[in-house]
């Protein structure tokens, strides 16, 4: 009866397409995290970019590291400061056996103001595993394209000050690169360090 | 962005591009070789590239880009790709051109063809069509699977097409140009009826999103908007989209409708429809 073959496929199409869904990040292991789950979502670390030495530095450079990756900018008056406080006492929670496998990437999106030297002295007030990086615009827009987020710039006042938008997510990324978990600013610090230490205890393969 | 920039795609995805050209030569080639008795006047055609050329702008020049980064600018996109673009194709009837490309199909090939139009006949279905074009707004729009959506490459892609396709399917079940009167076109009754079911549960949602106090959609907020806007104003003009122009769709369908079976009431004998019934399945 057409009726019912109609029934049957309109079944199987929805089974299929629930079963592709729930498919998408199952790769990873069953372990509840605090953070959003980007297992699958998105690419594996990959950057070219400058540190605070202006020297360049890509992402295979801290390879066997959990990176810790944020988007800021100095003159940030809010998210920047309160989320590099609040990952900066996560990592410092951590024992110092896998404090010493996280790094937090701050990359600056406002090359035109953050100079490496001001990014440098920025970052060394939230402790001492933070790298600092900048780049090209086009760099960042290549970066941030990858991570599916951008970053966009108000009109500067008479003194050339600027509000920039920016994500206010933590990408985590794995000791091999992979994408792991994005992390929402209402996260607290022994949340992230939860996350940040089961991360830092896996082994490398 | 500058002039030049502003056109060119955002994310590149050259299936998009070869599917839009595709489509665009079909068309032309179609509208060449037909014969003059069959073929559509200016204003049909270019009704149909400018729904065509539509959607190709929203997924493939820097709307993209911005509809990335802005709620009310993605609420945008899909107002596009779900109803004006596809309500634009549809309304220039496109049919003959479906005939004259229907006709080369080699009668062996017909059989391998049966599951298309078996699947065709399940969405077009009255029931299970505006179920579907109200359920992935629903979908899509479901925080959690938006969030993903919008993370994720391959998961936007598959968010923006499978609401152009059934964009597609929807409002061609609706403005499909056959008469029901003597062919086997779903009745103008029945037709006015979905555009006002599927307005309904598409203003409701726009209303929740409008009035809500928290932060539904806060993918924008992880992930940076294109330039500061208040996150408030952003998720209430995406509100506004999803309330509004939608159900402004349906009205103009119905009136649209409304007109169509007016103009062609009392046109067709009842017994004339009824004889020309078996022999008035016309296939597309």
């Amino acid at each position: 009866m057409p009726t019912f073959i109609s029934g049957t496929r309109t079944a199987a199409l929805i089974a299929l397409l629930l079963a592709t869904f729930a498919l998408v990040g199952c790769d990873q292991s069953d372990r509840e995290w605090h953070g959003k789950d980007i297992s699958g979502l998105m690419p594996p670390l990959e950057f070219e970019l400058i540190n605070t030495q202006g020297e360049a530095v890509n992402a295979s450079d801290s390879d066997g590291q959990v990176r810790l990756v944020f988007f800021g900018f100095t003159h940030c008056p809010d998210i920047c400061p309160t989320t590099l406080a609040r990952l900066s006492q996560a990592v410092g929670k951590l024992p110092e056996n896998e404090r010493e496998r996280v790094t937090i990437m701050f990359v600056s999106v406002d090359p035109n103001r953050d100079t490496p030297e001001q990014i440098a002295a920025y970052t060394r007030f939230y402790g001492d595993r933070i790298a600092g990086m900048t780049g090209s615009e086009p760099q960042l827009r290549q970066l941030v394209k990858r991570y599916r987020t951008t970053f966009g710039y108000d009109e500067p006042d008479e003194n050339n000050n600027y509000n920039v938008s920016h994500s206010a997510g933590v990408y985590v990324f794995d000791t091999r690169g992979k994408a792991r978990l994005l992390l929402r600013p209402d996260l607290t610090a022994a949340q992230i360090r939860d996350d940040i230490s089961a991360l830092a205890q896996e082994r490398r393969s | 962005m500058n002039g030049v920039k502003a056109l060119l795609p955002y994310d590149f995805s050259p299936l998009t591009i070869a599917s839009y050209a595709l489509v665009l030569a079909l068309y032309g080639v179609a509208l060449l070789r037909m014969p003059d008795s069959e073929r559509p006047g200016p204003g049909r055609i270019v009704t149909f590239v400018v729904g065509v050329m539509l959607c190709y702008a929203v997924m493939q020049t820097a709307f993209d880009y911005y509809s990335q980064y802005m709620f009310f600018v993605h609420r945008g996109q899909h107002l596009i790709l779900h109803h004006l673009g596809p309500f634009l194709i549809a309304l220039s009837n496109p049919l003959p051109v479906m005939r004259f490309w229907g006709r080369k199909i080699p009668r062996s090939a017909l059989p391998w063809l049966a599951p298309v139009r078996l699947s065709y006949r399940v969405l077009q279905h009255p029931v299970v069509a505006p179920v579907l074009f109200v359920g992935l707004v629903y979908f899509w729009l479901s925080p959690s699977i938006h969030f993903d959506a919008m993370l994720s490459r391959q998961l936007y892609w598959v968010m923006n097409w499978s609401m152009l396709l059934d964009g597609l399917l929807f409002w061609w079940l609706i403005l499909d140009p056959r008469s029901p009167y003597i062919t086997n076109a779903l009745g103008y009754g029945k037709r006015m009826l979905l555009l006002a079911l599927v307005a309904v549960p598409q203003m409701l949602l726009g209303a929740w999103i409008v009035f809500s106090r928290d932060m539904v959609y806060d993918v924008y907020e992880v992930c940076g908007r294109a330039w500061p806007l208040a996150p408030e104003t952003d998720q209430l003009l995406g509100g506004l989209l999803t309330w509004i122009p939608p159900a402004m769709m349906s009205v103009l369908g119905i009136l649209i409708i409304l007109r169509r079976a007016m103009y062609e009431d009392g046109r067709y004998p009842k017994q004339a429809a009824a004889l020309a019934q078996p022999s008035g399945h016309m296939n597309t």
